[in-house]
This record gives C-alpha cells, sequence and structure tokens, in this order.
C-alpha cells in the first residue's frame, strides 16, 4: 500500500464522520478537498497535483513568525520546483496519530519551528526530488545520473526530452525512498536563503477566515467563560435564574473550575455571563499580593542552601580579595502574553463519539490529547483543525486550558458544535505569566576593574514545575537561570544560585522564557564597567574569547550604530548583547529622555547569528517585532492582589502604539554551521540596551520593571 | 428587526438594538473579518467604516448605525484589492495579522482624509493595536500607497 492510498483512506473516513462541511471555512488545511482526489503524495509533506501544483506540509504553528513559509522555502529549495507554484497546508494531527507520529513533532516554541525540523523536512524535499527524476529515467529507459531538474521540469540532458513533476509523481510514489539523500550546501540555495513573500499573507489581508475565533459551522453556538478570579478557586454555587431567561441563551454550563455561558451568539453569551451569580471557594490564596510573592521570592534569596546552577572556581574566595565589590538587585513583574487574540477553541462531539476540535494552537499535539482526555476517547477519535493564530508568544503551547475547556463544554451539549471565546478580561486574569523574579548579583573587580568574582542568586517562579516537572533536574529549571548560568564572559571565578519558589499565580513560557536574566546580567555589567571606568563595549569585548560568536554580533551592532560616534544633543546609547534560542543576539539602543521622564526610543539597531536564515524578511520583521514586545514589557506590569490579577483590559495593560516605534535596523549576520531560531532571540538585547542607554541619559539605574510614570523625571 | 446596509447590501436582521455592531457582523452576517480584541475600543481589531469614518464595531450599537453605510474588509477589496491591501501585500505588513483588518480600515480612512499623510497624521489616526509589532511597515505601507515610496517626515 502506498502512502497516498492510506492518505485517501483518511480522507474518506474523515469525510463519513463530517468532512462534508469542510467547504465551509477557508483554514489552509481545509481550503482544497476537491483537489486532493487526483493529486499524489510523493512522501508525507510532499503532494503534487497533476497541473504541477506543490502541496508542502507543515507541522509546525503559525502565529506570525513566518515558520509555515520558511519551512515550505526548505522543502522547495532541495526539491526543485517552481516556488510559484507551491502552496503550504497543515498536516493533519490527527493523520499524525495514525501514521505514527509521520511529521514529527508539532510543537511550535522556543524558537524551534525552522530549526530543530530543517533537517528532516529538507530530506523529505531531498528524498522526492530523487523519486521523481528516478520515476522520469525508468520511463525513458536511462540512467537517472543524465536527468537534470529545472523548476519543476526533469530534462535528460543528452535526448533534451522532458517530463514534468506532474507527470509522474503517481510513478515516483510507488518507488522505495532514496536511504539517503544529499543535501544542497546553503550557499547554493535559490529558494530558502531569499526574502520569498509569505504565503499566509494574503488570505490575512482579505480578512478570510483563518483565525480559531473565525469558526463558523451550521448550527454552530458560542460559549463565553468565567473562571474563578483567584487561581486554583473552585465554583461553590452557581445561580443563573436570570441569566437563563435573556434571549438567545441555550445552556449554563458548570465545571468544577469555571462557568460557561452557551448562546447562539457570542455577545449574547457574555451578557449573560455577567448576570451569572456565582458563589466561589477561592482556597487558600486570596489574601496573596505582590507585596507577599516578592517577600517570598526575597526570603528564598536568604535561604542558606540553593540549588546550585553554576560553580567554576571559588566565588566566595574571589570576592573576598577583590579590590572592589558591587552589589545589586534587580526584579521585573508577571507578564501577560496578552495575544491580540483571545484563547478560543471550538469544539463538536459528534453523535458517533468522533471529536471535531478547531483552535488556535502551539502544539497540535498536545491539544488533541488535552481534547482526547477531555473528552474520554482515543487519540484517534479526535481531529484538531489548525487554525492560524493570533499571535501567540507561547501562551498557546503547553497548558491547553482552552482546549480541555472548549471539550468540556462541548461535552454538555452532544452533536452541537459550540466555539467557546474567553473575553479580554478574561485573557488578562487568567494567562500563564511571564513569572516575576529578584535576582541579586555580587561583582569582585582587581584593581583594574576586571571581574575576578561573579555570584548571582535567583529567586523565581518555575515555569517547568507547573508545565513539565520531569523537566527539573537536581532543582534547577533551566528557564529559571539561564543567561546568568551560561554566560560566554570569560570570569575566573563564578557561583549562581536558584531558589525556586512558587506562589499559586500560573507561569508559562512568555517570548525568550528566562529573558529577565539576560536583562539583569546585561545591566550590571554596564554598572561594572562603570564603576571600573570602562567604555561598556570594551569591557565587555575584554571578556570574550576571540571566535565568540557573542563577540561577533555586538561588535556588528556596535559598527552599524556607530558606538563611540557622537550622537544629536540629549541622545544617549546603550547596548547589550545575550545568545538564547540558537542564536546570538546584540542591540544598540539611542534614546532620550524628557525632563518630565517621557521615554523616547529613537533607534535600535538589532544584530543577529542564527548561522543560516531562511527568510531574511521574516527575520527582520521578527527583530522588529521582539523590538515592540520588548518595549511593552519595560512598562507593562501584572499586579496581584487579593489573589488574582489586578488589570483588566488594554486600559491597564497598556501596548505601545505606532508612535512609540523606534527605526529598527537589523543586522543579519549568518555565519553558517548551525540552525538558530529568530522569535526570540531579539529580545533578550533588547530591554537592557534600553535601560543602559536611559542610565546614560539620566544618571539613573532602573534596575526594577516596571518603569513608572516619574520614574525617570530629572531629580 | 433592524436594516443594516454592509458592504453595500440591505440586510434585516432580529437583534437587539443594543447589540454591538461587531457581533452582528461576526455572528449574524458571518462577516468574520472584523475581530474582537478588547471589547471596549481600546485596540481597534474592530475597525469598520460608518459613513466613510472609522468606528470601533465594539462599541457602536447596531441602532446607531441603522440607515448608515457599514463598509468592513469584505467590501473593502471589492471590486478588486484596495490600494491600502496592495500595499500591505507588497511590504508584507502582516504577522499574525489578528489586528491587521481593523489596521486596515483604520489607514483606508486616514488616505480619504489625507491623501499624503505625514508621519504625524499617522501616529495619531493609527492608534490601532498590534502585539506583533508591525507598525514600521504599517507605517511604510501607508506612505506607499499614498504614493509616497521614501516616507514623509512631519
Amino acid at each position: 500500500m502506498t502512502l497516498q492510498a492510506d492518505r485517501r483512506t483518511f480522507l474518506k473516513a474523515s469525510a463519513a464522520v463530517g468532512g462534508g462541511l469542510a467547504l465551509e471555512f477557508s483554514f489552509p488545511a481545509l481550503a482544497k478537498p476537491q483537489a486532493k482526489a487526483a493529486a499524489t503524495e510523493v512522501n508525507a509533506w510532499i503532494v503534487i497535483h497533476p497541473d504541477d501544483r506543490v502541496a508542502i506540509r507543515i507541522a509546525r504553528s503559525e502565529m506570525g513568525q513566518g515558520t509555515y513559509t520558511a519551512l515550505a522555502q526548505l522543502v522547495a529549495e532541495e526539491l526543485d520546483c517552481d516556488w510559484n507554484k507551491v502552496s503550504a497546508e497543515f498536516a493533519s494531527p490527527n493523520e499524525h496519530v495514525r501514521r505514527k507520529r509521520i511529521w514529527g513533532s508539532m510543537s511550535t516554541g522556543g524558537s524551534q519551528g525552522v530549526r530543530s525540523s530543517q533537517d528532516y523536512v529538507r530530506k523529505a524535499g531531498a528524498s522526492a526530488r530523487q523519486m521523481l527524476v528516478a520515476a522520469a529515467a525508468a520511463q525513458w529507459k536511462v540512467p537517472a545520473a543524465e536527468c537534470s531538474v529545472e523548476k519543476g521540469v526533469i530534462i535528460h540532458g543528452p535526448s533534451k526530452r522532458r517530463l514534468r513533476y506532474g507527470q509522474v509523481a503517481t510513478a515516483a510514489a510507488k518507488l522505495e525512498p532514496p536511504k539517503d539523500v544529499k543535501l544542497r550546501d546553503p550557499k547554493d540555495w535559490k529558494i530558502a536563503g531569499k526574502p520569498i513573500k509569505r504565503l499566509d499573507i494574503p488570505d490575512k489581508v482579505l480578512g478570510k477566515p483563518v483565525f480559531g475565533t473565525d469558526v463558523n459551522l451550521p448550527g454552530l453556538l458560542h460559549a463565553s467563560i468565567a473562571q474563578c478570579p483567584v487561581f486554583g478557586g473552585k465554583v461553590k454555587s452557581v445561580d443563573s435564574a436570570e441569566a437563563e431567561t435573556m434571549r438567545g441563551v441555550k445552556k449554563i454550563v458548570r465545571e468544577a473550575d469555571f462557568v460557561a455561558v452557551v448562546a447562539d451568539n457570542w455577545w449574547r453569551a457574555n451578557e449573560a455571563l455577567k448576570k451569572v451569580k456565582v458563589d466561589w471557594d477561592f482556597g487558600a490564596n486570596a489574601n496573596v499580593s505582590d507585596e507577599t510573592i516578592f517577600k517570598m521570592l526575597r526570603d528564598g534569596l536568604a535561604e542558606p542552601k540553593l540549588a546550585e546552577a553554576r560553580k567554576v572556581g571559588d566565588a566566595s574566595a574571589a570576592m573576598a580579595g577583590a579590590a572592589k565589590v558591587i552589589e545589586a538587585e534587580y526584579a521585573s513583574p508577571y507578564l501577560n502574553h496578552a495575544t491580540m487574540e483571545p484563547q478560543v477553541c471550538t469544539a463538536w462531539i459528534k453523535p458517533d463519539g468522533f471529536v471535531e476540535v478547531w483552535t488556535s494552537t502551539q502544539n497540535a499535539e498536545a491539544s488533541l490529547a488535552a481534547a482526547a482526555e477531555t473528552a474520554g476517547v482515543p487519540l484517534e477519535k479526535v481531529e484538531v483543525h489548525k487554525a492560524m493564530l493570533g499571535g501567540g508568544f507561547g501562551r498557546r503551547g503547553a497548558p491547553q486550558d482552552f482546549v480541555k475547556q472548549g471539550v468540556a463544554i462541548a461535552k454538555q451539549m452532544p452533536g452541537t458544535p459550540v466555539k467557546m471565546m474567553w473575553s479580554r478580561e478574561e485573557d488578562m486574569q487568567h494567562g500563564y505569566y511571564r513569572p516575576a523574579s529578584v535576582v541579586r548579583m555580587k561583582a569582585g573587580l582587581d584593581a583594574a576593574g576586571n571581574i575576578v568574582a561573579f555570584e548571582a542568586k535567583i529567586a523565581c517562579p518555575s515555569i517547568l514545575a507547573l508545565l513539565r516537572p520531569e523537566a527539573i533536574q537536581k532543582g534547577i529549571d533551566f528557564s529559571a537561570v539561564r543567561s546568568l548560568n551560561d554566560m560566554p564572559y570569560q570570569i575566573a571565578n563564578q557561583q549562581v544560585d536558584y531558589a525556586m519558589k512558587n506562589p499559586h499565580v500560573p507561569v508559562g513560557f512568555w517570548r525568550a522564557p528566562g529573558l529577565q536574566n539576560a536583562m539583569y546580567r546585561e545591566c550590571f555589567i554596564d554598572e561594572l564597567a562603570a564603576a571600573a571606568g570602562k567604555d561598556p563595549l570594551d569591557y565587555r569585548l575584554a571578556m570574550l574569547k576571540p571566535g565568540d560568536k557573542n563577540r561577533l554580533v555586538l561588535e556588528a551592532a556596535a559598527k552599524t550604530a556607530g558606538w563611540g560616534t557622537p550622537l544629536p544633543a540629549g541622545v544617549f546609547r546603550g547596548l547589550a548583547v545575550a545568545d538564547g534560542f540558537g542564536s546570538f543576539t546584540a542591540g544598540v539602543a539611542e534614546v532620550s529622555v524628557k525632563p518630565d521622564g517621557t521615554l523616547k526610543i529613537h533607534r535600535f539597531v538589532m544584530a543577529i547569528d542564527s548561522g543560516h536564515v531562511v527568510n531574511p524578511d521574516t527575520c527582520a520583521a521578527q527583530a522588529e517585532s521582539n523590538v515592540v514586545y520588548g518595549i511593552g514589557s519595560l512598562y507593562q506590569s501584572n499586579t496581584i492582589r487579593n489573589g488574582r490579577v489586578v488589570e483588566r483590559n488594554f486600559q491597564d495593560f497598556v501596548l505601545p502604539e505606532i508612535s512609540e516605534m523606534p527605526k529598527v535596523e537589523t543586522v543579519l549576520v549568518p555565519t553558517g554551521g548551525f540552525w538558530g531560531g529568530h522569535g526570540e532571540p531579539g529580545i533578550l538585547s533588547f530591554a537592557p540596551a534600553v535601560l543602559n542607554a536611559v542610565a546614560q541619559a539620566t544618571g539613573k539605574r532602573v534596575r526594577t520593571l516596571p518603569i513608572k510614570p516619574g520614574d525617570l523625571k530629572k531629580a | 428587526m433592524v436594516k443594516l446596509t454592509v458592504n453595500g447590501r440591505v440586510h434585516n436582521l432580529n437583534v437587539e438594538p443594543e447589540m454591538p455592531l461587531l457581533w452582528a457582523l461576526r455572528d449574524e452576517l458571518k462577516l468574520m473579518g472584523t475581530k474582537y480584541g478588547c471589547g471596549i475600543a481600546q485596540c481597534g481589531a474592530c475597525t469598520v467604516h460608518v459613513d466613510g469614518e472609522p468606528v470601533r464595531a465594539c462599541r457602536a450599537k447596531v441602532a446607531d448605525v441603522v440607515g448608515k453605510k457599514i463598509l468592513t474588509i469584505e467590501g473593502l477589496s471589492k471590486p478588486g484589492l484596495h490600494r491600502i491591501q496592495k500595499a500591505w501585500i507588497e511590504h508584507e505588513v502582516p504577522q499574525c495579522g489578528y489586528c491587521q483588518t481593523g489596521m486596515m480600515m483604520a489607514a483606508a480612512a486616514l488616505l480619504e482624509k489625507k491623501p499624503k499623510p505625514t508621519d504625524a497624521d499617522i501616529d495619531e489616526a493609527m492608534t490601532n493595536l498590534c502585539r506583533c509589532g508591525t507598525y514600521a511597515r504599517v507605517r511604510k505601507a501607508i506612505h506607499a500607497a499614498a504614493g509616497q515610496p521614501a516616507g514623509k517626515k512631519a
């Protein structure tokens, strides 16, 4: 049996369970079912139509980072097809389960989308190319070595005969895939490495229904949800008498930890929800506040025995012998991802028990597992239709809370599809927040100002403890200690310790988890440079080994920014360097601070070495994105009072506006030989470069975020 | 029954007069291009035109737009792509894209009023929020659609 037959079986099976409704959507995965019957699956990643159109299957999610297009570029590069005939479609998670995870990981986080699938997707392209050429050669009865390929056309050199991919795809699919394939040297790339236009943009510009919130089905009902304001609280009792009488209301759903109203229009559901009186059991955390949380973190720092995250040399002895000792405490608040599209999940329990889910997810396999578990059915009885994500930033990966809720609601409405969407207020107050943290650093300098000893004590809630406890090693959550326990700086004596303190506030992977440490470290290095009377760039370079890619990006950013050259009056520079998520980045910020304390970021130069670059325009867009996300992080916070988040919406969790956008210059310096990410690394150097520039501008060292109005006012 | 004129078509809707226009568009007329982002007229993801003016549909009651001409992203592209949409594609503006339909509606309205907007005009008119950070490209695409390829400083 060929894979193609398997695919057809699947299509028949899905039609039998309701695939006939597929034409209701514009979701990429569902947009072209009618054409599939005539197309051939050459391998799991590549479907070729008789007219040479090539559909490339994408296993990772698309949330604006461009992975959908970049992966298609990598496959198309090795396949040697005509890019103008390429489309992308999401691989089916249900088929993925039944085909023994043939598409590898579907998880889309940690800037892994391209870098951890590039090898096997390129091999899929190269393998299919070889099979297509072999099929043509067999038809011509010539050696394959005499054939070449130009944009999806196979040419037999000696006879000049030509066959198109569409003509030989069916024969090629029947061949045994090659055991080993040779991948193209990136310097020979024609499709990968180019600023090709993203495949998902035209539909988004037309306003086509591509997002999880855009699902539309016959008989679809809508749900709005209320969870206990205090994290972890439970429903004690519900009085829904008034809500039940309201127009359009179909059902009040009560679960252990949430209440939802199902209605025929989301606004009606949400209005009725406001009239539901819920008596909550707040549990043990109703008195927790920022004060108690930061006390817990600082008390953690004072504990005698902490988990050791790094030990080099003897920091305490070297500290004792230092000419000068500098100490500082840095802190930052909880932060919501605040994706523009709130959490959303449509679920439909079919009469035969099959469960269909449509959602905006960073991990469709996790969504499928969550749906199956909640519905109480085997994995094979669930399909997850992957939508485009209205932002992700880490919110839509590990937790899958929204899928569990969506399916739980649908279970109470068997046979009826229900789209559950959170209100913005619910989304703001029920996130998986970037952890609040407190870090104390201490450095010993010798008489020349060189760092001879470095100590850091980190108190930070553990993301892994909540979401992946099996990944904790010897009491260390790597995401809580990174950038401090893996410094590129050559310092002979280092001691880094971690106090894992886990308040009840849920924490999660927020764009570049652990980035607070990069900020603390790079700001503290500037403090030390100042104490040593050294230029911040020279001070860093002196501690970076020759050939270190941190050094390369730092020099690239400094050169582009004109580090050390005069600036307009009132404008000051700051810089920072950090590596993470497979890449190396450095930034130079140019800022000014008005006498009233208003901060203006004029320019940001960001240099990145990601080894290879698959789409330079998308990488530049990610650099711009990291800058804007970083600007928000300077003044946003989620405050905890009475066990709950205080902020409710965008009026008190303020997002940067267009007027705050600085000129961003992205300097791509790929040195080859490795594959780094782009979705997150850029943000690592942003906040510290800006705060270092602010210190130059004001003489004030910001050590605690958020920056509040007036903080930067001239004294 | 309320009568709404959306993208040149008249619809009779059996909805409450206080229903926000956003939810009449999305859940009654199934026009999904207009997005919910905040419900409090902060983010602008729901921006549509009402008699040519950019309006946040999450706070406009259906009763207040009866008899007015409502234009959504689905109507903006008819008969062909609007020059704003062409510029958005040319300059690869969207990332996730969720806020972009509202962003484009706001930009199209701006160009109607100010065919050659300055950067200051853009700052004032484009109050839409984008979490992905597309602002530099939004500005560039507006200038391009206005025939100001190099961008015009205020």
